[in-house]
């Protein structure tokens, strides 16, 4: 007769897909992790995009696009990429996905094209995409790297989105192309120092401010 | 798995991945060409027939083809102004063009019919490219019967700041300036320029618009492609005005 006793077979847990931790992954980059207003990442593109809300928009969405599948295929090739070419590589995926973006936006949303004209074209140098391809996809499974893609997409559109918002509203008295001022027979008169990079900058530092005030966000030394 | 750092393994995943990036686009742009190049003609006729009627979202794809086919004609003409026969209007890329110099160049011109009589041209359009601040602009200029009055200006261009340079395209404050201005003076060709600073009134000046605050560099652009084209088709102008 057998003394042993058969050892329960321990089964590693799946994680579910949307467990707590992945949901961070999605959340986090909204507000505690912020790339704009915390890692401040992508503030070229917030001063250059952001004087009117729909191109705003659409360059979220593109932004969006690229994170989430240059981080999903990063990740699914993160044990076959030569460390010493992975820069290269990365930029390879993030410059065909833009191209993506960029080839679709001219097929089917023609008019949002010609308005969104270069900014397209410079996902690719957008410090964010790089960034959470290094940082987190390389190390990371796909389902998690997706998640983080998304999130910091939705978390640079929604910063973009708020700048925008403001200087819209400030800069041209409309909100999406609606002129809101008129609409409300409030006499306005449009401040021109929102329409310039300077008044988006002026607004990214504020809610950089804002952010970190409520966060209590200290730089490391 | 061999090596990663190995050079050998190095070189192939390079190749590997080129490879697969470029067929991937190869494939995605030959399936998506037809409907950018569908878009980019029917740009074209938009932009055309935006010189003379107000064309807001109720016009669909189809309206804007069969207005233009009904009522615009195009051809195209040399510096000296003498229309060339065989040549197909809608071939001529006016930004390719624009490379050569401008006595070689090929002029489009498209002339409309009044609506109430189709034998009867209205309009005339001419096409015009240039450098803005970033990248090219370009326009549509409708000029009325007598050639001289500028009916209306379309502005097209690639890369221009929005809400700043842009707003030749978007804003419409910005480009209706250009209408009634007039392009003659007397029999001597006078280039409607667009002035430094913004707020002022032009309207007793017929050859100059108010400028666009912010955005001085693009109206520069625009100035030096009115200033190139008008005189490229002065030619031509001169030859219809007689």
């Amino acid at each position: 007769m057998s003394t042993s006793t058969a050892e329960p077979i321990v089964k590693p847990k799946r994680e579910s897909l949307f467990s707590k931790k992945n949901r961070t992954l999605l959340t986090d980059p909204l507000d505690a992790n912020n790339p704009v207003t915390v890692q401040v990442l992508g503030i070229c593109s917030a001063l250059a995009v952001t004087v009117q809300m729909e191109p705003a928009f659409i360059m979220t969405i593109g932004l969006t696009f690229v994170t989430a599948f240059s981080n999903l295929f990063i990740s699914l090739l993160r044990n076959t990429i030569p460390s010493r070419i992975r820069i290269i590589v990365q930029l390879a995926v993030v410059a065909t996905f833009v191209i993506i973006v960029d080839q679709v936006l001219k097929a089917f949303f023609y008019d949002i094209s010609l308005k969104l004209s270069v900014f397209v074209g410079l996902i690719i140098t957008n410090c964010i995409v790089m960034g959470r391809l290094e940082a987190f996809a390389m190390a990371n499974k796909p389902w998690p790297s997706l998640m983080d893609g998304i999130g910091n997409g939705l978390g640079y559109g929604l910063i973009l989105m708020s700048v925008a918002f403001l200087r819209e509203l400030f800069g041209s008295g409309s909100v999406f192309g609606f002129k809101v001022f008129e609409a409300l027979s409030i006499p306005y008169t449009p401040n021109g120092m929102m329409m310039i990079p300077a008044g988006a900058a002026i607004i990214v530092g504020l809610l950089i401010w804002i952010q970190r005030a409520r966060n209590g966000y200290r730089e490391t030394e | 798995m061999s090596n990663k750092n190995s050079t050998g393994y190095i070189l192939m995943y390079t190749c590997l991945v080129t490879l697969i990036c470029g067929i991937t686009l190869y494939i995605i742009s030959s399936v998506l060409k037809p409907a950018q190049e569908a878009n980019i003609e029917l740009n074209r006729k938009k932009s055309i027939l935006a010189t003379i009627i107000t064309i807001d979202k109720t016009w669909d794809a189809k309206k804007i083809e069969s207005t233009f086919e009904s009522r615009v004609k195009g051809y195209v003409i040399d510096y000296s102004g003498k229309k060339l026969d065989g040549k197909d209007v809608g071939s001529v890329n006016i930004e390719a063009e624009n490379k050569k110099p401008v006595k070689e160049r090929l002029y489009p011109v498209y002339e409309i019919a009044s609506e109430s009589n189709p034998s009867q041209t209205e309009y005339y359009v001419i096409a015009t490219s240039g450098k803005g601040l970033w990248d090219k602009i370009s326009s549509f200029i409708s000029l009325k019967k007598d050639l001289k009055t500028i009916n209306a200006v379309v502005f097209d261009h690639k890369a221009e700041t929005p809400g700043l340079g842009a707003r030749i395209k978007d804003d419409q404050v910005v480009y209706s300036r250009y209408a009634g201005k007039t392009i003659f003076d007397g029999d001597k060709l006078t280039p409607v320029i667009m002035k430094k600073g913004e707020g002022n009134d032009y309207s007793d000046n017929p050859h100059a618009v108010d400028g666009m605050s912010g955005a001085t560099k693009t109206a520069v652009g625009v100035n030096e492609m009115m200033d190139e084209y008008l005189s490229a088709y002065e030619n031509f102008l001169k030859s219809k005005i007689n």
